[in-house]
């Protein structure tokens, strides 16, 4: 299990990826907004989105989680 | 009866035997870890592997002990004089005893007097703890090496090459040097090794989580470069010193120019929309002489990015936003990152070149209870009181303490300019209408009229921050095209070169940190 976390405190803008979807090393997964600017999270690694642990709206602080791959 | 030449045979055989190291076994774990023996390293390093050693007879009588674990030399790198320090692993893991402090003192000293860069290239494992008292706390014990190094730095470049461990009070050696080359998965610093912390706090981690290459790297900031091997690790350290003069009183030199790479152009990497993100990399490739880039700290604080290279042959520190990380947002990190390049690029006369796109420092409580304060603090101390040439672009926006920190006009830049895309305010459109106009905006019950309200707001601020009105103001020294940063850039270092400064005369100043 690898968890993809918030690179910085900000709001959750986008969800790029969907349950089950298949995805590749830095690849844009999420987008935060923070600071007013757009701020892409990339996947660290390959792997099958597990689940999604935010809707668009959210506040996340630094390193909380977003999504966990199997 | 001995002859003279008797004498000199054995001679000679005694200084083969020392150079040879430890036992044969150490050599053979030397290889089973990748690693290099001492004296191949400095073949490497040195230029023809030509060097002269002081004291390789140190602790001879001993037998087992050859040059007391520690190869101190001057050489030529590139046709530079340097002093060098290598620990040697094979002899008691590279540990130092009484001598070996003694021979690092001593080329500290040579090293000094002939005003040269010294290296350290440190594979080992701490002190002789036998040998403590002969070695540790006396005026020319192990501190007196550190000592020494902040009495040298500033004054000449000290570079530290990490082979392998750097353990307990050895590891102050790369925490005083300039910058600190590691070799992936063999180099590690840590003040109580993870036996220790295990025994004394009742911590269990592995060696690569307690202080290896990749962590210091990448999380605590205390290496400033990761290199694959031990070879790559020896070239780095060989083009670093390129750039540098021997000592402060000597400006860096200058080498052939060459165009920058082929690619996009600037115009192209900007994005129109202010709160994109872009990759400033491709922004400073159009800039600089093709591969001239020498990156520090490039996995640490990736939000900002600090490097030496050329334009036109000139030796510039590059500081610059990186707005794909982050949002270019400055943190404690990298405030810490940009601080430590500024005194260093200041310290040996290397010109400062700023490229600003930062939406200003991070807020929240996470930063706050980190000090981000003091630490962006720290970092437009540095920047206020470089002295080199300091050449402010605000490529995109530039809000609040984030001007500042980019050397903007206040702090004396001898040139503050603005690409066309330049939004230079206190903040940003939508923070500013926000805080202005809350109530307001609170009051509006129709969401249609409140959206109107709020974007007519915006468009009215942007008016105010149009560039063109800046540099009517003089707040700006100039407006260029992006096409022409680069020329611009090389004539202006080239008219800034005859600058001549004292920041202000007082004992020191009071620093943040």
């Amino acid at each position: 299990m690898k968890e993809i976390k918030a690179s910085m405190a900000g709001t959750v803008l986008q969800i790029l990826v969907s349950e089950g979807e298949e995805i590749n090393e830095g690849q844009v997964v999420v987008m935060l907004e923070s600071m007013k600017m757009e701020i892409p999270i990339e996947s660290g690694q390959i792997g099958k989105v597990a689940s999604i642990k935010v809707e668009i709206g959210d506040f996340v602080n630094e390193d909380d989680e977003l999504l966990v791959l199997e | 009866m001995l002859h003279t030449k008797d004498l000199d045979q054995m001679l000679v055989e005694k200084s083969k035997e020392i150079e040879a190291g430890g036992h044969e076994k150490y050599h053979q774990k030397l290889k089973e870890q990748n690693k290099l023996f001492v004296r191949d390293r400095l073949a490497l390093l040195f230029d023809k592997g030509i060097y002269q050693e002081d004291g390789k007879y140190a602790n001879n009588l001993a037998g087992d002990l050859p040059a007391d674990g520690v190869v101190t030399a001057i050489g030529e790198i590139n046709g530079q004089k340097v002093c060098v320090m290598a620990n040697d692993s094979t002899v008691k893991a590279g540990s130092w005893g009484a001598r070996t402090v003694e021979k690092i003192i001593r080329i500290q000293e040579t090293a000094e007097k002939l005003r040269v860069p010294l290296l350290y290239l440190v594979d080992s494992a701490g002190a002789r703890i036998t040998d403590q008292l002969e070695m540790f706390p006396n005026r020319r014990g192990a501190g007196r090496i550190f000592h020494n190094q902040v009495k040298l730095s500033g004054m000449i470049p000290q570079i530290c090459i990490l082979f392998g461990p750097s353990a307990a009070g050895g590891a102050y050696i790369p925490a005083f040097c300039d910058i600190v080359i590691m070799v992936d998965k063999n180099a590690s610093m840590y003040l109580g090794s993870p036996r220790m912390a295990e025994k004394v706090i009742g911590e269990k981690v592995t060696l690569e989580e307690m202080g290896g290459a990749r962590m210091h790297c990448t999380v605590s900031g205390c290496g400033d470069v990761l290199a694959a091997n031990e070879e790559e690790a020896i070239q780095s350290a060989r083009q670093y010193l390129q750039f540098f003069p021997a000592n402060y009183l000597n400006k860096p030199t200058f080498i052939e120019g060459k165009l920058p790479k082929e690619g996009k152009s600037l115009q192209e990497i900007i994005p129109v929309n202010q709160n994109a993100p872009f990759n400033m990399y491709e922004g400073i490739d159009t800039l600089i002489d093709e591969g001239s880039f020498y990156e520090i700290k490039k996995l640490f604080a990736p939000e900002i990015i600090t490097g030496l290279a050329r334009i036109d042959g000139r030796p510039v520190g590059i500081i610059a936003n990186q707005p794909k990380v982050k949002g270019g947002v400055l943190f404690v990190d990298s405030a810490d990152k940009a601080a430590k390049f500024i005194t260093l690029c200041d310290a040996f006369h290397i010109p400062l070149v700023f490229l600003a796109d930062v939406p200003g420092f991070m807020i929240g409580t996470k930063v706050e209870r980190a000090g981000i304060i003091r630490h962006g603090a720290k970092l437009i101390a540095a920047m206020s009181s470089a002295t080199v040439p300091k050449i402010s672009v605000i490529v995109r926006k530039a809000y609040g303490a984030g001007l500042y920190a980019m050397a903007g006009p206040a702090f004396e830049p001898d040139y503050c300019v603005a690409l066309p895309t330049a939004q230079i305010a206190v903040m940003g459109p939508e923070a500013a209408v926000n805080a202005v106009y809350s109530n307001k905006i609170n009051e509006i019950e129709d969401p249609k009229e409140r959206v109107a309200f709020v974007q007519q707001k915006q468009q009215e601020y942007k008016e105010t921050i149009d560039i063109y009105k800046l540099a009517s103001e003089l707040i700006v020294d100039d407006i260029v095209p992006a096409a022409e940063l680069r020329r611009v850039l090389i004539d202006r270092l080239s008219a800034y070169e005859t600058k001549e400064l004292e920041f202000v005369q007082k004992k020191h100043p009071v620093y943040p940190v």
